[in-house]
């Protein structure tokens, strides 16, 4: 262990409170141990591993996340690992950290920067955080997901960065001739009592020290943070609004010149082999063909030659991994899966409900595509893309080349959009493998079609509830998912396996024996009310299919699932749906969030006919959402027209309360909180996959109705808790169960109906399927008759 | 090879591309301007948005061979340089507003708010709800409040 907590007082080393002349003794304050690096410049470090947990009261009957969640799990999987995170002091004056994680719009380059900029007493502007490359040491501690990034990096970055201020300090007091004590730091100076500064710039190669040791230091108070927890822009925003900010396909990486592959017409089928290589090889524009496990992949000069010879291709193609299914065959599949309740017989006075939901095939694509550049040479390979897993997308990509891992470089580049999809390396594997065919650099872009037939999904599954009440009561509560299998093979499942051990030993043994998904199902799943006996499961069957978690594993169609039973339970006992929660809910800060939205949303107003609202929670990422929705479900509103597009009923408002335990950033909380709520509304109402013999019938946005304008809500209002601890919870996906909960309760209210399959508009295909032969849709030349 | 000639972000440019290749990649590809993105290539998610004589359009869906030698194609890069100012006022209102997420979408909805907001200028009107309901841009990280915010502010500092 190493940010050891250590029993000694902060006071007989530097007492940073002292030093920035803020008070305090530093008594009882806890320690930290990290390091000074040996060097030419000043390097501070820490080992990249856990703050402690604080200690939550245990109720009688507690769920697993209550003691152990996966926020734990992904923290705890940090402990064994050996491997540093640095700051460097240059000598201009800016610190630098490369953060082991991916950004990918959550904006934690942002909240990192302004974490280190806080402890280091140094201006935001002047801390560059970028993302690292592949690190092979850091082991499973490289993964972006499960919104954990701040909860697991928040302590040992405040480390590493007050080592680096101490260090500093004691180079400063010889500089300026005064005890450490006497000395404050602000905006990137040190000063002395007499009014002379010093810049840290000037002090970085002073403070360096010639070889690593070993030191302690304690961290800043709550009170004296001066940036952590004010509203802050984001570091790249002028870039993205200039179109500067550089994507993967936007690097100009020499020779690698644009790739696409022509892909089979049903899910996962192979290519037995192209029939017209040489009409094909003889296009304008084309450069290379190969085949490859995927498709037959095409290098030309331009992306649009790419694909006009993906639709020139005849392609021979061997059978897909589920010929002849459909929706109905899959779902009929999951029912003979399902795990039978455990409550079996009523009290005799008791009454029953019993719910059955289920939920499609949904895409988690980004904006951007899958994509990827990739240079692989007889003995050497270096990779660029959007990656959560890079050491793992290293080991997988040296494997399918025959490299070994050291011998591939792989660089991180921001993504444009994740939401779980990156969390899988497909496209690097596919770039290095087309690549190393083709003996030439790549730049590998899937078509937009590729991504909802061929890319990965989130998994259709079906969620029962049976609950049991009596009189006033809840005595049960039993929830029963079964999904298509979930593929966990990006490292969380790795990092299980290799935790699970040090999980508490309730906890080690509540798990023992499940699979991975089941796992984390039962690490991320908590209902957070009174209900007697609960029980939460997950059963998984069939593997055919590419899936993947899509901002949230279980979560959103569970929370839909509980909450709408909630409503119902509510009905029954003649409650209205806040009061019957406000009666059984668990803890108080899904509580204070609860009764937050109420009282902004004014819960409980009329509703003309056809109008309602709806109001739901969710707990997890240790913290707590609350939404309250009104939605419109008028005849006119549903049919309003607008060219091109579903339109379909309309949230009009949206109260959001989101406890996030310490909040670094509210303005990037906010953010990911409205982003939040957009999925859940996409989840419930329009966005879903229709698979029809063997094939997804989805190709782009005109077809997969993610939320656009005309759905969005003209007032979304997020409020920000403070339940005043000070541990960060996550922010990335913490916004979507309880949107997409309180749209479905609302939808139900407005027309007097619980709806049994998401999304509502599931049961009805509203397009032209594209074609299949070829694979990608003609790209339109009538572009001019549309300016505006 | 047939010679393309037009006008990009204020200067000539002369690219030797067949004349059905869509402007898209003419842009991306062959001349390096990668402010527009592609999101889909059939003008739906609007990722590519651009302007063409002052009016947004859909370069995935347009030929090169489509445009004369005089015709203005500006994209982002050359947004700022339409008003003579570093940031057209509508950058400014994302900075302010802090729009972007993982930015992606975000050059195509900077140039769809500018073309929006002149064509209720030359429809002689107010911006409505119902304008900011139509525009088509996806952005899959969730920003509409945000971008509606900035389309609002960014028009009130547009002359
Ligand atoms: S790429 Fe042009 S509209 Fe989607
Ligand atoms: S900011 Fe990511 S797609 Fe819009």
């Amino acid at each position: 262990m190493s940010i050891a907590e250590t029993a000694t007082d902060a006071g007989n080393m530097h007492n940073p409170s002292s030093a920035a002349g803020s008070g305090g003794s530093g008594l009882g304050r806890r320690s930290f141990l990290g390091y000074v690096i040996g060097g030419t410049t000043l390097v501070a470090a820490a080992e990249l591993a856990a703050p402690a947990r604080s200690e939550a009261v245990i109720p009688s009957l507690p769920q697993v996340p209550e003691l152990y969640d996966l926020e734990d799990l992904q923290t705890d999987a940090a402990l064994p690992t050996s491997a540093l995170i640095s700051v460097t002091i240059n000598s201009d004056g800016t610190a630098s950290f490369a953060i082991p994680r991916a950004e990918v719009g959550q904006g934690i380059t942002t909240s990192t920067a302004m974490i280190l900029a806080d402890e280091l007493d140094l201006p935001v502007s002047k801390v560059k955080v970028t993302l690292a490359p592949a690190r092979p040491e850091l082991m499973f501690n490289q993964l972006t997901g499960g919104s954990n990034t701040t909860v697991s990096t928040y302590t040992p970055i405040r480390v590493a960065a007050a080592i680096a201020r101490n260090a500093l300090l004691d180079a400063a007091a010889i500089e300026l001739g005064y005890a450490v004590a006497r000395l404050r730091t602000y905006e990137g100076l040190v000063e002395a009592p007499d009014g002379t500064t010093i810049g840290y710039g000037e002090l970085a190669q002073k403070a360096a020290s010639p070889d690593t040791k070993q030191v302690e230091v304690a961290l800043k108070e709550a009170k004296d943070r001066k940036v952590v927890g004010r509203p802050h822009n984001r570091d790249d925003a002028l870039a993205a609004v200039t179109g500067q900010k550089d994507f993967s396909m936007d690097l100009d990486v020499k020779g690698a010149l644009p790739t696409m592959v022509c892909r089979a017409p049903t899910l996962n089928g192979t290519p037995r082999r192209l029939k017209n290589r040489k009409k094909i090889k003889r296009m304008p524009g084309v450069k290379d063909v190969v085949k490859v496990d995927t498709g037959i992949a095409v290098r030309a000069r331009t992306f649009g030659q790419c694909i006009d010879a993906i639709r020139e291709m005849k392609v021979v193609w061997n059978k897909g991994s589920a010929e002849g299914e459909s929706d109905q065959t899959i779902l009929a599949g999951l029912r003979r899966a399902e795990l039978p309740m455990v409550v079996p017989n009523v009290p005799i006075l008791a009454e029953q409900i019993d719910a059955d939901f289920a939920f499609a095939f949904r895409s988690s694509a980004a904006l951007e595509p899958n994509c990827a550049i990739a240079d692989v040479r007889e003995d050497s390979a270096e990779i660029w893309a959007g990656l959560k897993v890079p050491i793992l997308a290293q080991q997988n990509i040296a494997q399918a080349v025959g490299l070994r891992q050291d011998q591939v470089k792989v660089n991180v580049i921001t993504s444009g959009g994740s939401f779980g999809h990156k969390l899988f390396s497909d496209a690097a594997i596919e770039a290095a493998k087309i690549s190393q065919k083709m003996k030439k650099p790549v730049r590998l872009m899937w078509h937009r079609a590729d991504e909802p037939r061929q890319g990965r999904l989130h998994p259709m599954c079906t969620s029962r509830v049976r609950a049991t009440m009596l009189g006033n009561e809840v005595l049960s509560f039993e929830q029963r998912n079964t999904s298509v299998v979930t593929d966990f093979s990006h490292g969380l499942g790795e990092i299980i396996t290799s935790t699970i051990d040090e999980a508490p030993t309730d906890v080690g043994k509540a798990l023992g024996g499940l699979g991975f998904s089941e796992t984390i199902f039962t690490l991320t799943q908590e209902l957070p009310y009174n209900f007697g006996a609960v029980t939460q499961l997950l059963n998984e069957t069939d593997d055919r299919f590419n899936t993947g978690s899509m901002r949230n594993i279980y979560s959103p169609d569970t929370a839909v699932a509980s909450e709408l039973v909630i409503d119902m339970m509510a009905k029954k006992m003649k409650m209205d749906p806040l009061e019957f929660r406000l009666k059984f809910i668990k803890d108080d800060r899904t509580r204070a969030c609860l009764e937050k939205v109420a009282k902004e949303g004014n819960w409980g107003r009329r509703m003309p006919a056809h109008r309602a609202q709806g109001i739901a929670v969710h707990k997890e990422y240790k913290g707590a959402t609350a939404v309250l929705v009104e939605i419109d479900t008028r005849p006119s509103t549903v049919n309003r027209k607008i060219r091109n597009a579903v339109t379909g009923p309309r949230v009009t408002k949206v109260v959001m309360a989101v406890d996030a335990g310490l909040v670094i950033n509210p303005r990037g909380l906010e953010a990911q909180m409205q982003g939040g709520f957009m999925d859940g509304l996409a989840l419930t109402l329009t966005s879903s996959c229709h698979l029809r013999n063997g094939k997804f019938l989805e190709a782009s946005w005109d077809n997969y109705f993610y939320t656009r304008q005309w759905n969005v809500p003209r007032k979304i209002d997020v409020h920000i808790m403070d339940p005043g601890v000070d541990q960060p919870g996550g922010a990335g996906e913490a916004g979507v169960p309880a949107s997409a909960a309180a749209v479905a309760c609302a939808y139900a209210r407005a027309v007097g109906k619980v709806p049994t399959a998401f999304p509502i508009n599931h049961g009805e295909i509203s397009f032209k399927p594209k074609t299949f032969v070829p694979p990608v849709p003609k790209s339109p030349t009538n572009g001019l008759k549309f300016t505006y | 090879m047939p010679k393309q000639t037009f006008i990009l972000n204020g200067k000539p440019v002369t690219v030797n591309v067949n004349d059905d290749v869509r402007v898209l990649w003419v842009l991306r590809d062959l001349l390096g301007v990668t402010g527009p993105k592609y999101g889909c290539g059939i003008n739906v998610c609007k990722a590519c948005t651009s302007h063409i004589n002052g009016k947004a359009f859909n370069p995935c869906s347009v030929k090169v061979g489509d445009l004369k030698k005089k015709d203005r194609v500006t994209t982002i890069e050359g947004l700022p340089d339409t008003v003579g100012k570093k940031l057209h006022p509508m950058q400014q209102a994302w900075i302010d507003r802090d729009v972007p997420q993982c930015g992606y979408c975000q050059p195509g909805q900077i140039m769809a708010a500018v073309a929006t907001v002149k064509k209720v200028r030359r429809e002689g009107r107010q911006l409505r709800e119902s304008d900011l309901d139509e525009i088509r841009n996806i952005c899959r990280c969730g920003t509409y409040a945000r971008i509606r915010e900035a389309v609002e502010e960014g028009a009130r500092n547009m002359r």
